[in-house]
């Protein structure tokens, strides 16, 4: 009876925006949910104002800090995690120095 | 060997760009700030030791000197993570760079100087002679006095650049030579190796330590001209 419903329901939204691709604009839609073929069209859509990058990692704090600080419980690898970052950062941005201390010229 | 001992102190860059800044700035994302009256189990240690830190250092202080709690707190909060993350292999620690320390150590030695000048001149000048010298030594002595006020500066920030520096460079060294030796004579490389654990946990009081002494020469500065 709802399935039967909702086809009805989905027939007419069809019928009244048929020309868009997806129901929900594509600008709103969370990552795990747009499809391949908009995945150009949602990246130029994001907000890449100064703002925008600053909310992003706002937000991006805010998971990590809410799922393994904000616990009652935190254990210490909700640090470590952090550090562990931080090491493989420098790691990253030292490598263009550390290529030449290889113990082996060839491998 | 030359080349690469001192590039963990040059500036770290991302596609060539200078990325200091966000490096400077990765501490504040592991001090939290604290919202609720009971806090999460983090939050709550940084808090306790916090509250341990402040009331340490500011209990000599009258109420005039206590109006720098905050800038003092801060000031040991940066300075220990800062060299604390140091230790961590591949990091860059700003608290090497001395344009950094002297940026640290300039503006706050001369606002003590500034505070005791301006609020209780006679004091702050009265300290520039001991108490109970004779009379024929007074000039050399005024003169040997503001050279030791002028220079208190530049040795807070040379302090903190050399003992951080000289730390690094120290088990850098040290880690060199036990690798090095692992191939050739193993038992020396288990001594060095043992080296290297001590100084290791010589860092880490290091590290806390120039903190708190950068601190606290501070306070006392301020104590003397508040």
């Amino acid at each position: 009876m709802q399935f039967a419903a909702s086809i009805l329901f989905w027939g007419h939204s069809g019928h009244q925006d048929s020309k868009m691709a997806s129901v929900v604009p594509v600008k709103d839609k969370k990552l795990l949910e747009v499809k391949l073929g908009e995945l150009p069209n949602w990246i130029l859509m994001r907000d890449f104002s100064p703002s925008g990058i600053l909310g992003a990692f706002r937000r991006g704090y805010y998971r990590y800090y809410n799922k393994y600080i904000n616990v009652k419980k935190g254990r210490i690898s909700g640090i470590t995690m952090v550090l562990t970052c931080y090491v493989l950062f420098n790691y990253s941005i030292s490598y263009k120095h550390l290529k030449h201390e290889r113990l082996r010229k060839y491998h | 060997m030359n080349e690469n001992l001192f590039t963990p102190f040059s500036t770290p860059t991302i596609l060539n760009q200078p990325a200091t800044i966000p490096i400077i700035l990765f501490p504040t994302l592991l001090i939290l700030t604290p919202k609720h009256p009971i806090n999460n189990r983090l939050t709550t240690i940084q808090q306790n030791l916090t509250r341990f830190t402040l009331k340490q250092m500011m209990m000599t202080h009258n109420a005039k000197g206590q109006t720098w709690s905050l800038m003092l707190t801060s000031l040991i909060t940066f300075t220990a993570t800062t060299n604390l993350l140091g230790l961590m292999p591949y990091s860059f620690t700003p608290t090497t760079q001395l344009s950094m320390n002297l940026a640290m150590a300039i503006p706050l030695w001369a606002g003590t100087v500034i505070v005791g000048l301006r609020f209780k001149t006679k004091n702050s000048l009265a300290h520039l002679l001991p108490q109970g010298t004779p009379t024929p030594l007074i000039p050399m002595l005024v003169a040997i006095e503001t050279i030791s006020l002028l220079i208190q500066p530049v040795a807070l920030a040379v302090r903190l650049t050399a003992n951080i520096t000289a730390g690094h460079l120290l088990m850098h060294l040290i880690g060199n030579t036990v690798l090095a030796l692992s191939t050739t004579n193993l038992s020396m490389a288990l001594l060095a190796s043992t080296l290297l654990v001590l100084l290791t946990i010589l860092e880490i009081a290091v590290a806390l330590i120039q903190a708190y002494v950068f601190t606290l020469l501070i306070s006392l500065y301020l104590h003397n001209n508040t």
